[in-house]
């Protein structure tokens, strides 16, 4: 990877269009798993992004320690919302986002 | 240069496919495959110590955890599959439109942004030195976010 601005460019298109593709499904979507994969997509781009802006500064260690961090409180994030929707499942027996429109209280 | 293209390219489509397909559990096949991809990508930007946590946490942990979650709900019948798919040409359609539109306009810029920047000292871009010597704040905050975590998961399956 010698041409680094050539490299960055080209693969920060990439996590856009990996943002754009995540917002896009959780705009879309009412499943509520799919919605977290989503989310999951929105978080790679965002270690994409870190781990790119390591490399062309130089930091790649700064940049490590923060993916890092990143990814450990993506899975907390995502076992603790992975709990709410089998929740979910279990009281109303469907993970589909529109039958909580009407949850009282 | 040509492996950059080929490797972003694969990733956004893994993460198109991920998205628009039918049955959830290929959805979680899809994530893992993206997670390989961006794996690979962190490897050639000499993050390895991130990549290994890429790949086993997120193609593994996050995608055991899915299953599972999959696998604790109903499974959809053959028809519901079929109407499904076409409810989800009819929502996804769209988006393959906007990823190559929006994929041609960045291009298009073509901003190549001036990264003379100073290099890092050498001590600096050692992941280990960092995490034990100047981000141990972020190890704590890691253990204290896992124990919130855990003790969410048992409150939220406690009878």
């Amino acid at each position: 990877m010698t041409d680094l601005p050539q490299v960055f460019w080209l693969l920060s298109i990439a996590a856009a269009l990996l943002l754009i593709t995540g917002f896009y499904c959780l705009i879309v979507t009412y499943n509520l798993v799919r919605a977290l994969i989503a989310l999951e997509i929105l978080t790679k781009s965002v270690t994409l992004f870190i781990i790119l802006a390591g490399y062309v500064t130089g930091r790649t260690g700064m940049a490590q320690a923060l993916a890092i961090t990143l990814i450990v409180i993506e899975v907390v994030v995502i076992a603790v919302a992975v709990g709410i929707v089998l929740c979910v499942y279990k009281n109303i027996k469907t993970i589909d986002g529109r039958s909580l429109r009407n949850i009282k209280g | 240069m040509t492996i950059n293209i080929i490797l972003g390219v694969l990733l956004v489509l893994a993460a198109v496919w991920t998205v628009m397909t039918a049955r959830v559990l290929r959805s979680v096949i899809g994530l893992a495959v993206t997670s390989v991809i961006l794996t690979i990508i962190m490897f050639k930007l000499n993050s390895p110590l991130a990549a290994v946590f890429e790949l086993s946490v997120c193609a593994g942990l996050i995608s055991a955890i899915f299953i599972s979650c999959i696998s604790l709900t109903q499974r959809m019948t053959e028809e519901q599959a079929a109407t499904r798919l076409k409810e989800r040409f009819s929502m996804f359609w769209l988006l393959p439109v906007i990823l190559v539109l929006a994929g041609v306009a960045l291009y298009q810029l073509h901003l190549t942004p001036d990264l003379s920047l100073q290099q890092a000292a050498p001590t600096e871009t050692d992941v280990r030195n960092i995490l034990w010597n100047l981000r141990h704040l972020d190890i704590l905050g890691q253990i204290i976010i896992l124990i919130a975590g855990a003790f969410g998961v048992v409150a939220l399956f406690k009878d």
